[in-house]
């Protein structure tokens, strides 16, 4: 007996279907679950007090700030860098060995996972140049490891911008960085700031990079000297040593809340960039 | 371009550097600061202390961090902390630092809650952790293998518990490691079949200590010398302490610190 | 006038130059420092006891990775087991069944989902799965399977997006023209779509392979981290991450130089991992 082709067709789409659904059901669920358990506990006090007894009684406020300061800076410094490889590769050079091997450069950089950075970090920054564990080993550390993405999404936003208003600048005697900064990177500026904002993202969300650089300590780092510990180290302290179950749960609900903030304002930021050119 | 790839290198190498010249000036503030790191087994006593000492210091600021043993040992070696936090003996060329103990505590076997043991010989733990006792119906308790923890290489609990209970067979490489007392605490509070060793000072309701050769762990069996598994905790200095960490370290060792300690299940040196 | 803004234009490039450059440094900082430290202890310990010895005792002299460099290859191997079907599944059914409106509101929601931190999966994993592998399964539950769970998850993202990528980068007259021969659907995607979109799904697969071999916190919380190569599934194990991450914080001298020879094979891989994954886009851009 054969089985007819449409029969079949008819129980892949039913299978397609239910597994597209489960996978996508799962996602939702690891989302809800935060959501739920972490709410109850997620007040203003808890975000506003800081973590006491080792994160056993108290908030998050000193993480939150830990985690602002290194990502803040991290930008600060990985923005300029970036979007200067990107402007240098799409309007300085024409492609060569040499952007090739700066691209093959960025394409490694992006490749390597989290805990090399922190090893790499560990050993450069806070023992090799005695910054101990420190916001700036940290904050350094961290910029490395964003670069390649502000600089893959700067290029794509680069490109995209039409040639044309190059042309028309250049006719009107512009200079090349005068074109770069008042004709293209206006242009280009959303899509720049989506791939900030999904370095952000990253950047908030990173453990294994930050915990063997800007170590742990709970307290409110004043100067770029200090230890401090952002969310998402709290978070897995927090989880792994059974400190409070209530306390991580309403931790990883600020951090995944914040992370789904980043992203989707990056997102609408590229749809609007999108839906402009196409 | 050799030039040019010259400037370039050196512009990017001053940057860090920069940063750091900048930065070292804020080191110096106003408040007084002491700072610690070291032994995960110490630390949670250090900041309870802190937290103490910081109440009626108020120009003072206390920093204290993980980071285990050696790494607290090394730090203090190279002058990156004041003080160190060690849970086991100094070896080698460490012997240069000078040693304080601020107190002894006991290490707890422990055993999830819903386990019917409460007596080990000392020879049935070292024969689980050295993978000779695989199952529970040898201790008999059910038929289901035994879900031992241990700590990684390098810890002092582990150095300890290795010094104090293997003597001199190995740890079994089939057994779970974990990082910190916390998470041993966690991996036995969650499995009813788990067997793992933590600081006596960290027993709560969570787990079960457990009853070794008949002597119950505990601040009095310690004390009478019944409880063998002990070990002291140190902090570690250099020469040439500076006034701040001496004052804490004063602190630790007075009587209002040391009660500090003797809460938190700790005994105290004075006894 | 024209000669002071030539400077600048000069001054503006060289500068950027820099820049550009400022990446290659950094890649070649990562390398050197990693290497630095970490080749020394194969040269004094011998490459064959560390990449093929079996007993990592680093205080007591004994180097040896295999044990660790078999399970990070285990646990990525069950992360596409579980991550790679359904994730491809779950692309073709947006590229090829799903409505307009689905597919704009599922790709993006997908992949904001890839920004949950590691972390989050690693702590819901301890909470649900590790139980249910331990209470129906056996074993500790911190074991392969879990582990191979979670990252099979955690690359969900990963393969969704990128496979759902080539597969919509396949032209529409391929589809036409097997619609024409009087194929069905199923046939049409399994006959044409999927071998056109072939080097692009295999990316997809080899950077989530890349992801799960990287993964290192998540990994630590429900491996279990023995020492000994796993024999079957519900065994714990630890892999080259979480033995960098597990002692690094406590590793001194020889010890520590051990944890960074354990880095640089992981380097290594990843640096081959990812040849092949660009070498697999690169072909499919020149298609």
């Amino acid at each position: 007996m054969r089985i007819s082709p449409n029969f079949v067709d008819k129980i892949v789409k039913i299978g397609l279907n239910f597994q597209a659904f489960f996978t996508v059901g799962i996602l939702i669920a690891i989302v809800a679950v935060i959501f739920f358990k972490g709410s109850p506990y997620l007040n203003l006090e808890f975000i506003f007090s800081s973590p006491e007894d080792m994160g056993r009684h108290g908030g998050i406020f000193s993480t939150i700030i830990g985690t602002i300061f290194l990502v803040l800076l991290s930008i600060f410094i990985a923005t300029p860098l970036g979007v200067g490889t990107a402007i240098f590769l799409t309007e300085y050079t024409k492609e060569s060995w040499f952007t090739k091997i700066i691209r093959f450069g960025v394409e490694s950089l992006a490749g390597i996972p989290s805990i090399l950075y922190g090893l790499f970090g560990f050993i450069f920054f806070v023992v090799k140049l005695g910054m101990g564990w420190s916001l700036m080993a940290g904050v350094l550390t961290i910029t490395i490891m964003i670069l390649p993405t502000i600089i893959r999404t700067s290029e794509e936003a680069v490109k995209t911008v039409p040639r044309n208003l190059r042309i028309v600048s250049y006719s009107l005697s512009a200079t090349k960085w005068e074109t770069v900064t008042k004709v293209v990177l206006p242009s280009a500026g959303p899509g720049i700031l989506t791939g900030i904002m999904l370095s952000v993202g990253r950047a908030v969300g990173e453990t294994a990079a930050v915990i063997f650089t800007m170590g742990s300590s709970l307290r409110l780092p004043t100067s770029l000297m200090d230890s401090g510990r952002t969310m998402a180290v709290h978070f897995y302290i927090l989880a792994r040593e059974g400190i409070s179950m209530e306390k991580a749960y309403a931790t990883a609900l600020v951090l995944v809340l914040s992370i789904l903030f980043i992203n989707i304002i990056a997102y609408y930021i590229m749809n609007k960039v999108t839906s402009k050119y196409s | 371009m050799p030039k040019l790839m010259g400037t370039v290198l050196l512009l990017i190498l001053t940057l860090p550097l920069a940063f750091g010249a900048c930065s070292s000036k804020d080191v110096q503030a106003k408040k007084r600061t002491v700072t610690v790191a070291g032994s995960t087994s110490v630390m949670p006593f250090t900041e309870k202390l802190a937290e103490h000492f910081m109440i009626d210091h108020r120009d003072f600021i206390v920093e204290v961090q993980g980071g285990g043993s050696t790494a607290g040992i090394q730090a203090c070696l190279n002058g990156t902390v004041n003080i160190g936090m060690s849970s086991r003996q100094l070896k080698g060329e460490e012997n240069i630092l000078n040693q304080i103990i601020i107190c002894y505590d006991g290490i707890s076997l422990v055993l999830n809650p819903a386990n019917p043991i409460t007596n080990l010989s000392l020879k049935d733990v070292r024969d689980i952790f050295s993978g000779k006792i695989k199952n529970w119906k040898e201790l008999g308790w059910i038929d289901r293998s035994i879900d031992a923890v241990t700590r990684e290489e390098g810890s002092g609990t582990r150095g300890s518990f290795e010094e104090l209970v293997m003597t001199d067979e190995e740890i079994d490489d089939g057994i779970m490691v974990q990082d910190s007392n916390g998470s041993v605490k966690e991996v036995v509070a969650t499995d009813p079949y788990a067997i793992g060793y933590i600081s006596l000072g960290l027993v709560d309701d969570k787990v079960k200590a457990v009853i070794i050769d008949g002597v119950e762990p505990s601040i009095d069996t310690i004390k009478l010398g019944q409880y063998k598994i002990v070990r002291p905790f140190l902090y570690v200095t250099r020469e040439g302490l500076d006034d701040s960490a001496r004052e804490f370290i004063d602190f630790v060792l007075s009587a209002a610190g040391q009660n500090v300690l003797k809460m938190e299940g700790l005994i105290s040196v004075h006894d | 006038m024209i000669k002071k803004a030539l400077t600048k234009e000069h001054f503006v490039k060289y500068i950027l130059t820099a820049f550009a450059l400022s990446s290659l440094l950094f890649l070649f900082l990562i390398f050197i420092f990693i290497l630095s430290e970490g080749i020394p202890l194969f040269h004094k310990v011998g490459l064959k006891n560390i990449i093929f010895g079996f007993k990592w005792a680093p205080t007591k002299g004994s180097f040896g990775i295999f044990p660790m460099i078999v399970s990070s290859f285990l646990v990525t191997f069950g992360a596409l087991m579980v991550g790679a079907p359904l994730g491809l599944s779950c692309a073709i059914y947006l590229s090829e069944y799903s409505g307009k409106k689905l597919k704009l509101f599922l790709k993006p929601a997908l992949e904001l989902l890839a920004g949950i931190p590691s972390v989050v999966y690693g702590f819901l994993g301890v909470i649900y799965i590790v139980p249910l592998v331990r209470n129906f399964l056996g074993g500790p539950g911190f074991s392969l399977l879990a582990t191979s769970i979670i990252l099979g998850v955690m690359i969900f993202p990963t393969v969704i997006s990128i496979s759902f990528d080539a597969l919509m980068s396949v032209p529409k007259t391929y589809r036409e023209g097997s619609f024409a021969m009087g194929a069905t659907k199923w046939q049409t995607i399994y006959k044409v779509i999927i071998p056109s979109a072939r080097s692009g799904i295999l990316a997809s697969f080899i950077l989530g392979m890349g992801r799960a071999i990287g993964e290192t916190m998540a990994v630590i919380m429900v491996a279990g981290n023995a020492l000994r190569i796993p024999t079957s599934i519900l065994d714990p194990l630890r892999t080259l991450t979480s033995n960098i991450a597990l002692e690094l914080a406590y590793a001194t001298g020889d010890h520590r130089l051990g944890l960074f020879s354990t880095g640089v094979v992981l380097l290594v891989i990843i640096m081959i991992l990812n040849y092949i994954a660009t070498f697999a886009i690169r072909r499919r851009v020149l298609k």
